[in-house]
Order: structure tokens, then C-alpha cells, then sequence
């Protein structure tokens, strides 16, 4: 996973509720087995006007020039709520998003955006509305700057700065980039005690191999 | 000690925060949409299943539903994830239900229905409905699927511990309610982000009341709550649904257990960190209007308008709902005729649900209205061979229903297969979110019976007593 702790870029504002998964990548564009090939579908129904010939919808904010090559998402609460679909994070970050900033995130989403190293930001409503403000001015000027060591969200060199709270261990593992697997596999002699003691406690809960 | 934490304190290896604990996970199922790319990834590391006894993955997504089914499906690169999850299942050992195995079915239907689920033990998935088995008592979850891979080369999930909430249903069910016009009706009282960052347990006398299979369709939904997970105290009627399935204990191995099971409920003097009580004396059967499920009326309300919402957003995604729903604020549902009827999916594909529908159909002896296209679609080989035993699907083919093989169907598009645009459908399963049965179809969601209902009437009702 790629180490995440500052980027500055284009913020685009994506302000409904309870967006979910199905609009960010519907499973008409899950056409290949991989992660990547995705990026096409991202938004789908709201990007494109005529979804089979993909003409885009001019109405829509990530196909407006103002927003091009927006990398930061201002968004409403329970953001990626519905499936679990991990695809919804590998179409945003294969379509360049980097930053998701919302009052709330769907669970799933969160677990799956921080293991892929897409950051997950929650602001209150009104912040959010503040700042997608600031950048309508001027995207392409106004731009958002995210430090994760600070833990802050700023604009125009740092005059305006919204702190942000985030879970101490989702921190470390973007800022070092680390991989889960790697980090719980050192565990190895916790859950062969645990499995010692529990098959003692839960012997029904054991199956054995049949191979 | 609430349920929830007698259930985490039992599975934590190790707290590796003040937040965060290394949780054991005793049984992983994966399906063909998010399993094949956790499996392949799995071994790309060269990694292995640290215990394939306790994996197990089925075809149920993308896999066709009509009679005759191949590998092939609508979708043409929907064979490449089939034959890509068969070859990894292959290749790791870990227990397939491929397309002909008589027990290849939707993945939370099949999962308690042969013992692989059962109180007490936690179960993960890459599918966001996997805490449908907290109706059996089991600590389950969906999870993405890198997580899903994690769990396959640990037997563990590092997991953020939620809080708890309790929510209590006081009264009484009406005859015609369902434990799906149950859960429609918290999502509508508690929201859609209602039960974000809780684990829910589902209490009270209509609970303990409700037969297991309708506490799976309560639990299945309470991901539209956007919670953690739904549970419900496993009792007797659970401890014996549980017997005799093919992977549940059995003799002294199921003595052990039930002793087990029996401690797994909330203490009497259990704080929650949030509690609902909600009053269903009177509640009427559920339908939604909208592109979410807390777009939710009783079946005989008007559509709501958008001068009657909370606040400037809400009246926004109600008129954006409602344009895209081709529905008028102010109107009834039963203005709008129907298109297609859908009866199955993980919510609703049971033999009860099946039963409920046959048995409207039975007793009125109506027929599916002219015009509208209406699918059963059983959620399991066992389902099937069982409701076909009972001469059910002669009563739906009889009637107008399509009958089909086992699988997710049209619940979604994964196979390919759609409705069409614009087409309205009264559906039995759980999100009516834009575009999820396909581009431009329009779901309104409600329970079996409802939609055998609605089917006959030839628009939207839930009006059984007419």
C-alpha cells in the first residue's frame, strides 16, 4: 500500500446523503475479475447521460472543466453505504481520488477505503459546506491541502484549517503504508494459544480437515 | 454484559487498541463477485487458507437463474469470475457449492440452513448482508475483500469495536405484517444512517415471537441501518432449528454447544450505549417510494412532499427520489401500475416466504395481473426441492410466476439480467437504490406477501384483507 501524509489538490463537491455503492461503481461496470478497470464506471449513473454510449452528463460536477482533475471529494453523510463492494475504492483511486471528506462514512467503506490507502475524513456538514464554498470561488485555485501528520485540512497556505480526528492505528497504518496481513501474521502465537484455549472452551466450534 | 460484548470478549485474541481488538473469525464464505479476487490476491502472495475446513464459497451472484444454466451468464465476462472462483476454490481446498451441487444456493440462505452458521461463532463475508445470520445468534459481519483475504491467511480481523444499541419492538404484529414490514419500519424511524457505528440487537415479545427464517430477514437488513451488524438472543426455536444440519455439532459435540448457546443473551442489567423502543401495535405492511429504504409509508399513505421534509437536503434527495421513481408527492403507490414482480434474494427467498405468497395465491385464487413479469426465484437448492415437494411451484408457475434455479437473481444486476429502463417492480429484496436492478429500473420494496399482492392487483399494494 502506498504510505499516504500530505496531498494537495482540486476538492470537488459531491453534497447527497447517503451516496452508495452502487452509484459510486453499479455492478454492470464490474466487468473484469481484477481490481483495476474500473475507473470507466466511476459514478456511472450520474456522470454520463447515456450510460451505454457514455456521454457525459455536463451537469455533473467531476465532468465540469472548473473541477478537472479534482483528486479530493466533499460529500454527504453516510458516504458508501450499502454494498460492499471494495471495487467502490479501487474505481475512486483508479479515477484518481485521494481524499474522501464527509460528516459520516458507511463502515464498510471506511475499513475497505483504509486498506487501500484512500483517506476517509469526517468534518461536521457545515465545514464541509464552508470549504466546498471556498473552492467553488476558483477550484483550480482554491485547492485543499491534507496533512495527515498534522491531522488537518487546509486552504490558501494554511489561513484556513480544519483539524480532523482519526483512529491513532488507521493513522499509522496510512502514514507507513503497512501491510494488515504482514502485521497480524506476527500475532501468530496469539491466536495459536487463543485456538489452544478456545478449542477447550468450543470444541464444537472446530471442524475438522477432511483432506 | 450485553450479547454483543459476551460475543466479542469470546472471539478477542488479542486488544491491540484502546479500540481495536484482533478478533477471532471461526468460519469465512465467500461468493463469486468478491471471493474470487480475495482468493486470487491470497495467493499471489504466496499465501495459503490457514484453515480451509472453516472457508467455504458459493455461486450465487453472478451465476444465471434460468432453467438450464450453464457457466454462461447475460453478461458476458460474468463466466471469467465463475470459472476464476471455481479454479481458486480448487487450488486453496477450501469446500465449493458450485452451480450443480444440490446445495448451491444464495450464500446467507445456505450458510444456516447447513449448519455452517450457528450461535456463538463469528462468520465474515465480503457482502455487506452477512448479518442476516444474526438471527441465529452469530457474531457476523460484511467486510471488503482485502479484509476477506486477511481473515482467509489468519483466521482473524482487526476490528474496530462498535457500540451497542438495543432496539425493542413492543405490541403486537398484526395479521398480514411481516418481520420485513418490521425492519422496513425501524429504517424508516431510526434512518438509514440510524444505526452507524452500533451493533444492534433486536429484543422484545414480537422478537422472541418471530419463527427463526423471519428473524434472518429481520437481521439481513440491518446493514440499511448502516450498523455494525443485527443480532437476536438465540433461544430454544433456534437451538432446535439448529439440529441435525449437515456441518452442526452433533451428540456429545451439541450437548457442549447448547450449554453454550443457552448463556448467549443479554444480562438483565446490560447497559446499551443507545436504546430504541418501537411501538408496532398497529403498524400496517411497509412499502418504499424512494431510491433508499428509509424512503419508506405504510402502503395506503401519500408519497411525501418535499415542503413536509426536515430540512433543505432531504426535500433535495426526496425530489431527486421521486423524479428518477417517476412517482408524485401527494399521490398513493396504488396509482402507479406494475411492471414485474420480483419474489427471492437473500432477504426473501426462504420456504416460509415462499409459503406466505403460495399461500395468498392458494387462498384468493388470483393470478399474476396482465402485463406484469413475476419471478420466484427460490434461495437454494434446498429451498427449492422443498417448496417443490409442497407442489409450491406448480401454485406460482400456475399462477404466472416464473420459476427458477437458486442464486441472487435480480436483485441486482450481476448476472446481467434486467427489467428494463423505467420499468417498475415490487421486489421482495433489500435495496431500492438507483439503478441496483438494473439501469433506470424502479424498485419499491416490501415483503413477500406484498408483492404477490401487488402482482395480482397490477400495481402497488399491500391491502391483503381486499
Amino acid at each position: 500500500m502506498t504510505p499516504f501524509t500530505l496531498h494537495c489538490g482540486v476538492a470537488a463537491p459531491l453534497l447527497r446523503d447517503h451516496i452508495d455503492t452502487d452509484t459510486i461503481i453499479p455492478s454492470r461496470e464490474m466487468r473484469t475479475v481484477s481490481r483495476s478497470g474500473l475507473a470507466d464506471g466511476l459514478f456511472a449513473p450520474w456522470r454520463y447521460s447515456d450510460v451505454d454510449a457514455r456521454l457525459a452528463d455536463p451537469d455533473f460536477v467531476l465532468n465540469q472543466a472548473s473541477y478537472e482533475g479534482a483528486s479530493i471529494l466533499l460529500t454527504g453523510l453516510n458516504f458508501g453505504c450499502g454494498s460492499s463492494r471494495e471495487h467502490a475504492v479501487w474505481a475512486m483511486m483508479e479515477w484518481g481520488v485521494k481524499v474522501v471528506i464527509a460528516p459520516s462514512f458507511a463502515t464498510i467503506f471506511r475499513n475497505n477505503a483504509l486498506r487501500n490507502g484512500l483517506l476517509t475524513i469526517e468534518l461536521a456538514t457545515d465545514r464541509i459546506q464552508w470549504l466546498a464554498n471556498w473552492v467553488a470561488t476558483d477550484p483550480q485555485i482554491n485547492q485543499l491541502t491534507v496533512d495527515l501528520q498534522t491531522c488537518s485540512v487546509s486552504s490558501e497556505a494554511g489561513r484556513e484549517k480544519e483539524g480532523f480526528q482519526i483512529d491513532p492505528m488507521a493513522r499509522s497504518m496510512l502514514i507507513e503504508g503497512l501491510d494488515e496481513i504482514g502485521l497480524t501474521e506476527q500475532s501468530l502465537k496469539h491466536i495459536e494459544d487463543f485456538e489452544n484455549r478456545d478449542q477447550v472452551r468450543r470444541p464444537w466450534a472446530y471442524l475438522a480437515d477432511p483432506h | 454484559m450485553t450479547l454483543f460484548d459476551k460475543l466479542w470478549e469470546e472471539h478477542e485474541v488479542e486488544a491491540l487498541s484502546e479500540r481495536q481488538s484482533l478478533l477471532y473469525v471461526d468460519r469465512i464464505f465467500l461468493h463469486e463477485r468478491t471471493g474470487s479476487v480475495a482468493l486470487n490476491s491470497l495467493l499471489e502472495h504466496g499465501r495459503s487458507v490457514r484453515q480451509r475446513q472453516h472457508a467455504f464459497c458459493t455461486m450465487d451472484h453472478i451465476v444465471d437463474t434460468r432453467p438450464g444454466r450453464s457457466d454462461d451468464t447475460l453478461m458476458p465476462s460474468g463466466r471469467d469470475f465463475i470459472v476464476a472462483t471455481r479454479s481458486a476454490a480448487h487450488e486453496t481446498g477450501i469446500q465449493l457449492f458450485d452451480i450443480q451441487d444440490p446445495n448451491q444456493g444464495i450464500v446467507h440462505v445456505i450458510s444456516p440452513e447447513l449448519g455452517i452458521a450457528l450461535p456463538g461463532l463469528s462468520v465474515i463475508c465480503p457482502d455487506s448482508h452477512t448479518c442476516t445470520l444474526g438471527g441465529l445468534g452469530v457474531l457476523a459481519w460484511g467486510v471488503g475483500s482485502t479484509e476477506a483475504e486477511h481473515a482467509l491467511a489468519t483466521s482473524t480481523l482487526r476490528v474496530t469495536r462498535p457500540k451497542t444499541m438495543r432496539v425493542q419492538f413492543v405490541g403486537h404484529m398484526a395479521r398480514h405484517v411481516t418481520a420485513k414490514d418490521l425492519i422496513l419500519y425501524a429504517i424508516r424511524s431510526l434512518s438509514a444512517s440510524g444505526g452507524a457505528g452500533y451493533a444492534i440487537e433486536f429484543a422484545g415479545p414480537a422478537i422472541s415471537a418471530l419463527p427463526v427464517e423471519s428473524r434472518l430477514t429481520l437481521c439481513n437488513m440491518a446493514t440499511e441501518l448502516s450498523a455494525f451488524t443485527g443480532l437476536i438472543a438465540p433461544d430454544e426455536q433456534v437451538i432446535d432449528y439448529c439440529e441435525g444440519r449437515p456441518f452442526a455439532p452433533q451428540g456429545a459435540a451439541r450437548k457442549a454447544a447448547v450449554r453454550h448457546w443457552r448463556t448467549l443473551q443479554s444480562d438483565a442489567d446490560a447497559r446499551f450505549d443507545s436504546e430504541h423502543h418501537i411501538n408496532i401495535e398497529s403498524l400496517k405492511p411497509q412499502l418504499t417510494w424512494g431510491t433508499s429504504p428509509q424512503h419508506c409509508i405504510d402502503w395506503d399513505d401519500e408519497i411525501p412532499r418535499a415542503e413536509e421534509a426536515p430540512d433543505e437536503a432531504t426535500a433535495a434527495s426526496w425530489q431527486q427520489a421521486q423524479a428518477y421513481m417517476g412517482v408524485t408527492a401527494g399521490h398513493r403507490l396504488s396509482d402507479y401500475p406494475l411492471d414485474a414482480a420480483f419474489i427471492g434474494s437473500c432477504t426473501n427467498s426462504r420456504l416460509s416466504d415462499l409459503r406466505d405468497a403460495a399461500d395468498y395465491l392458494t387462498q384468493t385464487g388470483h393470478r399474476v395481473a396482465k402485463g406484469v413479469k413475476a419471478l420466484c426465484v427460490p434461495g437454494s437448492g434446498g429451498v427449492k426441492r422443498a417448496a417443490e415437494a409442497e407442489g409450491i411451484d406448480a401454485i406460482f408457475r400456475q399462477a404466472g410466476f416464473e420459476w427458477r434455479e437458486p442464486g441472487c437473481s435480480m436483485c441486482f444486476f450481476a448476472g446481467g439480467e434486467s427489467l428494463g429502463e423505467g420499468v417498475r417492480v415490487a421486489s421482495t429484496t433489500n435495496r431500492n437504490f438507483q439503478g441496483r436492478q438494473g439501469l433506470g429500473v424502479r424498485t419499491h420494496l416490501g415483503s413477500p406477501l406484498s408483492v404477490v399482492a401487488s402482482a395480482c392487483a397490477g400495481h402497488l399494494l399491500a391491502d391483503m384483507t381486499s
